[in-house]
């Protein structure tokens, strides 16, 4: 059987691998990103490359030594420079004498031939075109149902008498979605993963900030990149809400759809510069009007439209009154300086809560931390 | 009445189309004023207001900005996103008058143009109408100066692949008696008394780190003293460069990333025509990291009769290292070329 592994992103990983192995492949299951997959792609990759690069070099080279032979991963197609990731990858292990093949994923309709036929090649099983429909389907319905549960444990959280329980709750569900094996018992497994979450005992009157974030895709998906940022924030009494979910669903049910957080953004950036740098300015703008507190902007170091995003940022905390705290994440940050910064930000943001600042010359107060 | 005052910053852009928007703006009757060449003063400013995580070359073109914003009516900084149909430009780009706009205080009016030739085939032709209009000028006078403006773009742009570098160029167009003085082809004059070697090398990158002497201190004039002839990717024949396509898989989403890495792959195709490749990257630069590895590896395993060398500068750049850096790698190639001959 052909071993194929992917890239390694946040929860989602079982129905990845669940549907490579119903493909007919044997899935190399990648590991959380960990110190040991850093150095390896630290190794080989460039030094200006964006941490989500190198972790993703790193967890091929490792999945390599459990026999991965695959790697099924997705393309893109500029001006982010994650389009090209595929290829240079390819290269860099060519060059180093590893044999792997990396097989990637455009858009369907970039080019329609080229993309069934990486799909025929990875169907190993066989199967019709109707069945990996169908397939895709209960997988999308299993992303949709961890996406709810997690939306879930950010409001759960802040609010909980026991601090660690929710991630343990939160497992739990996990657990169920896995197992579960048909439409109908996903259903039930998000109906119970949600009213366990629900169940766990909460103090209704504790101070509550909410904070949003935004920014680049993967490190904002990618617990083990961000240092679990979301529980961090959980923990110090703050409920948190992502921009970007993998299946894109669970945020456009609250706020909107993506083209009303473009609508919010034109006036500040005209144009789509490439990775999430429009819907980060929109979403941040729409976390202001939605009487957010504050919001967390993650990036990766050298990511040119997160860049582009930060350098904006203050004008919107000008005319929104919304602190924005920036992260550039690398292989350098650590764990500790991150959670110091975030008590301070939190700090504030409860200090600014309980009294509301007074309207000075007309202008609100307010301050952008990171500089 | 006094002319409109248009100021157009010192980099970036400036290398590939200052004369066509210089001739442009000054057939509608307006003074174009440009900043003086990079110094530690505009790197300073641009320091104070840009972002820490930024390239230098953007940090040098917020210092330009800073430097004349208060001397002129407008500044002209178009968001370009496409050029040729194709390829865009680096992000940082694409958002440019967004940034300046965000980041400098006291800005004075901005006209940013969106140039997009992927969406519509007469974007020139309109941001040309748009501009003019928006300057209390007709259409007409607007469609004209365009005219004038690309000829004057064509008549450059022929000059670059004859060899001459951008600086020289522009101050022939631009200099009391243009049209009459013979411009310095290439800077490069074989002294017959010199036992040197003479070497040829391709010194890739973009424009605006290249031809920018303060930010990659001095190194074409280095390279000139040590009598190395040297190649930029501006002195490459398009066609010849479009040969180069099928050499990835994916088409490079940007424009002078494109360039670098064809011109490579060209002298890596012909290295009789080339002793050595030197490619300039600004610290920190996105889409460099992919074109450096890919002319890395091919330098590496496929051509390792061509000598490659990067250089990252940054503004913390010491002269003292960079010419230790490119002596050394000028007497390598030197003596290797010796010994073959």
């Amino acid at each position: 059987m052909r071993k194929v592994t992917f890239p390694h992103m946040g929860t989602s990983v079982f129905i990845f691998s669940d549907l490579i192995r119903d493909l007919g492949n044997e899935p190399i299951v990648p590991l959380q990103p960990n110190k040991k997959i850093l150095d390896l792609g630290v190794r080989y990759a460039p030094e200006f490359a964006c941490l989500p690069f190198k972790v993703l070099l790193g967890s091929y080279l490792e999945a390599m030594e459990r026999g991965a032979e695959v790697v099924v991963t997705s393309g893109g197609n500029g001006p982010c420079r994650a389009g090209h990731y595929g290829e240079v990858a390819q290269k860099i292990l060519d060059s180093n004498g590893y044999k792997i093949e990396i097989l990637v994923f455009d858009s369907v309709f970039r080019n329609p031939f080229q993309f069934i036929r990486k799909l025929n090649y990875l169907n190993k099983a066989k199967l019709s075109y109707w069945s990996i429909a169908q397939l895709i389907r209960f997988y999308w319905r299993k992303l949709q149902a961890l996406d709810k549960l997690e939306r879930c444990t950010h409001k759960v959280r802040p609010r909980a008498l026991n601090k660690g329980i929710t991630t343990k709750v939160f497992k739990q569900g996990i657990e169920w979605i896995q197992q579960s094996r048909n439409l109908g018992e996903i259903e039930e497994a998000e109906q119970q993963g949600l009213l366990a979450l629900k169940n766990i005992p909460q103090d209704p009157d504790r101070m509550i900030i909410r904070i949003g974030i935004v920014g680049e895709i993967y490190v904002l998906l990618e617990p083990a990149v961000n240092h679990e940022i979301e529980e961090i924030l959980g923990n110090l009494g703050a409920e948190v809400d992502r921009s970007i979910y993998l299946s894109g669903w669970a945020h456009d049910n609250t706020f909107g759809h993506k083209k009303d957080s473009l609508h919010y953004a034109r006036p500040y950036l005209g144009t789509a510069i490439g990775g999430h740098a429009q819907e980060g300015i929109g979403h941040t703008i729409m976390y202001a009007q939605n009487g957010f507190d504050g919001v967390i902007q993650l990036a990766p170091f050298t990511c040119i439209p997160e860049i582009v995003v930060k350098t904006i940022a203050p004008r919107i905390t000008k005319d929104y009154g919304i602190p924005i705290l920036t992260f550039f994440l690398d292989e350098q940050t650590g764990r500790a300086g991150m959670q110091t910064r975030l008590e301070a930000f939190t700090d504030m943001l409860k200090r600014k809560k309980r009294q509301p600042l007074k309207v000075v010359g007309g202008e609100k107060y307010a301050r952008v931390f990171g500089n | 009445m006094e002319k409109t005052k248009i100021g157009i910053p010192r980099a970036f852009f400036y290398y590939i189309y200052y004369p066509a928007w210089r001739t442009y703006f000054e057939s509608l009757g307006c003074e174009v004023i440009t900043s003086p060449p990079t110094t530690k003063e505009i790197i300073d400013l641009g320091v104070e207001n840009a972002l820490a995580e930024a390239c230098v070359p953007v940090k040098i073109f917020f210092g330009h900005v800073q430097k004349i914003k208060d001397k002129v009516d407008y500044l002209f900084i178009p968001r370009v996103m496409s050029m040729n149909g194709k390829t865009s430009y680096c992000p940082k780009f694409l958002g440019l008058p967004d940034m300046i706009r965000s980041a400098i205080p006291n800005l004075s009016r901005l006209i940013d143009i969106t140039i997009d030739l992927r969406k519509d085939p007469l974007t020139f032709h309109k941001a040309a109408v748009k501009v003019a209009k928006d300057l209390g000028h007709t259409a007409w006078e607007g469609l004209r100066a365009f005219h004038k403006a690309a000829h004057i773009h064509k008549d450059y742009m022929a000059l670059l692949h004859k060899g001459v570098f951008p600086n020289n160029a522009i101050q022939g167009f631009f200099s009391e008696n243009a049209g009459k003085t013979e411009f310095a082809y290439n800077d490069f004059i074989e002294n017959k008394g010199s036992k040197q070697t003479p070497l040829r090398l391709a010194v890739l990158g973009y424009p605006y780190t290249v031809y920018d002497s303060f930010v990659n201190v001095n190194l074409l004039e280095k390279l000139k003293g040590m009598e190395v002839e040297v190649v930029t990717m501006e002195m490459m024949d398009p066609q010849i460069l479009k040969k180069q396509r099928n050499k990835t898989v994916k088409r490079i989403f940007w424009t002078f990333s494109e360039m670098a890495s064809r011109t490579a792959y060209h002298f890596f195709e012909n290295s009789k025509d080339i002793d050595g490749i030197v490619h300039v990257t600004a610290f920190g630069c996105g889409p460099d990291f992919i074109v450096d590895k890919l002319m890395e590896i091919e330098a590496k395993n496929k051509h390792s009769r061509v000598p490659f060398m990067s250089l990252a500068v940054d503004e913390h750049t010491g002269e003292v290292g960079m010419m230790t850096r490119i002596e050394a790698f000028c007497e390598m190639v030197r003596r290797k070329k010796e010994a073959v001959i």
